[in-house]
């Protein structure tokens, strides 16, 4: 096996519900210049490759890739996006470093959702063209279907669902990134209205526009860069089928191979002793729970259990979404995972400040694909 | 090079055609069963999938990497989706390299599917949504246009003519008719280039090769397993690439700098010092037939404007000096895009294992190269085939 992979620098911008002043490449330039200065590098002659991450639909435009040099400084460099999550461009860009051919390479996700007027009809084109597209279904009915069926598997109850909506948003106060921080009560989020029962409005996390870059370096090159490096200790991902007449609904089996492939390469074998803070997918409130499960934090049908007992809290035994995840900071398309790693670094760091989890030396993070599909990936950080 | 060496150990590839009751999913089950079958493995021995693919407005099919995960055998495996525009296809194996190099796999299946029927009338209308929205797209362009601008400033830089460049066409063409997959081989002349009709002046319909439906699939393995299951691994022995500004129109189109530091970054890895003597075989991307000429000039095998003379001359017949599409090439054998890539790498694969058919190059070839080109005249991807491993 390869040398070792480390985080060197991050860049984040304040994520907010809409940014109509700046670009998607005003917004990455923002992020670069963070990352760039963080890990004391220079983009035009430090870097040996850079991944992206994009969907031509969510940026309404094709071949997507063809507007993401300039804004980093990639211009006639290797570069690359990935069509997925900022977890999976880290995945990508960790085996670059670890064939030996690649010392330094930046990661980049963002979101500029609110360019999307009508996300729902985006999403629907996700949906299989021949078998479930012609039903024209709001695609948002499939987590009212997987929600039911988790409830129904997992025993956990919409009351332990509302909580970690709570918890979410406001964990999200204590972050100045996060645009939906939230002090509410626990009844008001239960009488939210339904959306796709059980899924009410409260359950879905609303968007976000922000970027995120990252800058990952071999072992040698980042004892020789200035900041403490974060190391990545394991990276898996997987693909679950994309039909949804033969996948598993009560469980996420995707996040499960993931987090079996990371944790075999981070040697974690007992995830509960040996990670003491996770970021989860909480696209919708039961995914969190579903997602604690599949990572192996607790048994089947615990995970409600455990955000009951406050063990997911801030200062429980097991922080979940310390940074107010994706219903507290904002979804944000495939810079979504991204924001979840680069909490893990500033809490890894110890810089989170008024959220800081005393005591975190591992961390692990983890991102769904979305509606309609079961794929997902997950990432283990530690520091020295 | 990396730690360890990778080797193409199996490739297989569908019939390009128009294929309008097949799904990209059933073309790509076709494509990987076919390239697992070609060297004895299932899919239980594979560790993880790359998928390519070109924009996902061709299908209508948001996510397109998710939906066609499993047809190209991705169920419950590592998945990724890497997306260089037309560069894809060679920039997939690339990836299955980096997979396998890495350590972290010991067999990568890598599928490369298109399916451009399913957008009406003509897929032109999806390349519209490539233009910057601000200040490109209002002026509805189409490929065509900025492909004709960029052959008529080679043309103009360097005294070429529109016959010699329409030399490639008949000779791509030709050598497609031996692929069974063709879908436009033909015997054709100069003449028949210089009076097809004209679509965007210099370029006429038969500069330009045919939108396709196919897939294409390539198996690639860590060198233990490679040398345990074939006696004839092929090793990837380069690889680079490079992606250019996206002010296109701030380039000088007349030469491909960005495909420059892709080969010279594909030739470090591989050893190559003098491409021109050391390399046997080319697969260049001619998406056009100028785009042959322009891209062997960028891989540093002919000087800036002299590639045309080295058609003229013979040397990139099948039978030359440097056999260029000996597979006939996107002109010859068809376009559907990231698979026509991988097609390319592919046939380095079955030339250098002698496995050719009546395509085969004289002589015993020992290096190869293919190549693809893509985004807004961007990005340059090159991968190096040779029957050696590199040394450690």
């Amino acid at each position: 096996m390869a040398g070792r992979v480390a985080i060197v620098g991050l860049g984040v911008t304040a994520f907010r519900p809409v940014t109509p002043e700046l670009s998607y490449r005003e917004l990455m330039y923002d992020a670069a210049v963070k990352a760039y200065a963080d890990a004391g590098i220079d983009p035009r002659t430090d870097v040996d490759s850079f991944v992206t991450s994009a969907e031509d639909f969510h940026e309404g435009t094709s071949i997507f890739d063809e507007y993401t040099p300039d804004q980093l400084g990639a211009a006639l460099r290797p570069m690359h996006t990935i069509t997925a999550d900022g977890l999976n461009s880290v995945a990508a860009a960790h085996m670059q470093i670890a064939t030996g051919a690649f010392d330094v390479i930046v990661v980049e996700a963002h979101s500029k959702a609110s360019n999307v007027l009508t996300p729902e009809q985006i999403t629907a084109y996700a949906m299989d063209p021949v078998y479930t597209r012609p039903l024209r279904l709001n695609p948002n009915v499939i987590a009212g279907l997987e929600m039911g069926r988790f409830l129904e598997e997992s025993r956990a109850t919409r009351e332990q669902c509302a909580m970690v909506c709570v918890k979410n948003r406001r964990n999200a106060l204590a972050n100045p990134l996060a645009a939906y921080g939230a002090d509410s009560a626990l009844a008001e989020v239960l009488d939210a209205p339904p959306a796709f029962a059980p899924l009410s409005e409260a359950d879905i996390a609303q968007h976000a526009d922000g970027a995120v870059v990252l800058v990952l370096a071999s072992e040698e090159r980042a004892r020789r860069l200035k900041g403490t490096p974060v190391w990545i200790r394991g990276v898996g991902w997987c693909s679950d089928t994309p039909s949804l007449e033969t996948r598993e609904w009560g469980q996420a089996a995707y996040a499960r191979t993931a987090r079996e492939m990371a944790y075999r390469m981070a040697g974690i074998r007992n995830p509960r002793r040996q990670v003491h803070l996770a970021e989860v997918d909480d696209t919708f409130s039961y995914k969190e729970l579903q997602h604690v499960e599949a990572l192996g934090f607790c048994r089947r049908g615990q995970a409600g259990v455990m955000v009951e007992a406050g063990a997911t809290g801030l200062g429980g035994e097991l922080p979940v979404n310390v940074s107010g995840g994706s219903l507290g900071i904002g979804s944000a398309h495939e810079a979504t995972g991204l924001l979840k790693l680069a909490e893990l670094v500033t809490q890894l760091r110890g810089q989170a400040g008024a959220r800081q989890v005393k005591g975190a030396r591992v961390g692990v993070a983890q991102s769904w694909k979305g509606i309609p599909h079961a794929s997902g990936a997950v990432v283990v950080l530690g520091g020295e | 090079m990396g730690l360890r060496n990778v080797a193409v150990v199996g490739a297989g590839m569908t019939k390009f055609m128009r294929r309008a009751l097949e799904t990209g999913r059933e073309m790509s089950s076709e494509a990987s069963r076919m390239a697992l079958d070609s060297c004895g493995l299932t899919l239980d021995d594979v560790g993880c999938v790359v998928v390519g693919t070109a924009p996902d407005a061709f299908d209508g099919v948001h996510m397109k990497g998710e939906w066609l995960a499993d047809g190209a055998g991705g169920w419950r495996k590592p998945v990724m989706r890497g997306y260089v525009g037309g560069g894809t296809g060679v920039f997939s194996p690339i990836q299955g390299w980096y997979h396998v190099a890495s350590g972290l796999f010991d067999v990568c299946l890598v599928v490369c599917e298109e399916k451009m029927s399913t957008c009406r009338p003509h897929p032109q209308g999806a390349f519209v949504t490539i233009f910057d929205h601000t200040t490109e797209r209002a002026l509805m362009p189409n490929l065509l246009w900025i492909f004709a601008l960029e052959m008529q400033r080679y043309m103009a830089t360097y005294g070429i003519s529109e016959r010699d460049i329409a030399r490639v066409a008949v000779k791509n063409k030709r050598n497609g008719l031996d692929h069974p997959c063709t879908q436009v081989g033909a015997d054709i002349t100069v003449d028949d280039v210089m009076n097809s009709a004209t679509m965007a002046w210099p370029v006429k319909r038969l500069d330009v090769s045919p939108t396709s439906d196919g897939a294409v699939a390539m198996v690639l393995a860590s060198e233990e397993v490679a040398r345990r299951i074939t006696d004839k691994p092929v090793w990837v022995q380069g690889v680079g690439w490079s992606l250019d500004t996206q002010y296109w129109t701030n380039r000088d189109l007349a030469y491909p700098t960005y495909l420059e530091k892709a080969a010279r970054m594909a030739y470090d890895m591989a050893g190559v010092t003098e491409p021109r003597k050391q390399i046997n075989i080319v697969e260049p991307y001619d998406p056009f037939d100028y785009k042959e000429l322009h891209h062997l000039e960028g891989l540093q095998l002919a000087p800036k404007g002299g590639a045309p003379q080295l058609v003229v001359d013979g040397v990139t017949e099948r039978t030359g000096d440097m056999p260029c599409s000996p597979s006939g090439g996107l002109l010859g054998v068809g376009n559907p895009i990231a698979a026509a890539g991988l097609m390319k790498v592919s046939e380095i694969f079955w030339q250098l294992r002698g496995e050719a058919g009546a395509r085969q190059v004289p002589g015993t070839p020992t290096r190869g190269l293919a190549q693809a080109w893509g985004d807004l005249m961007q990005v340059g991807t090159v991968i190096v085939l040779g029957t050696e491993p590199n040394k450690p």
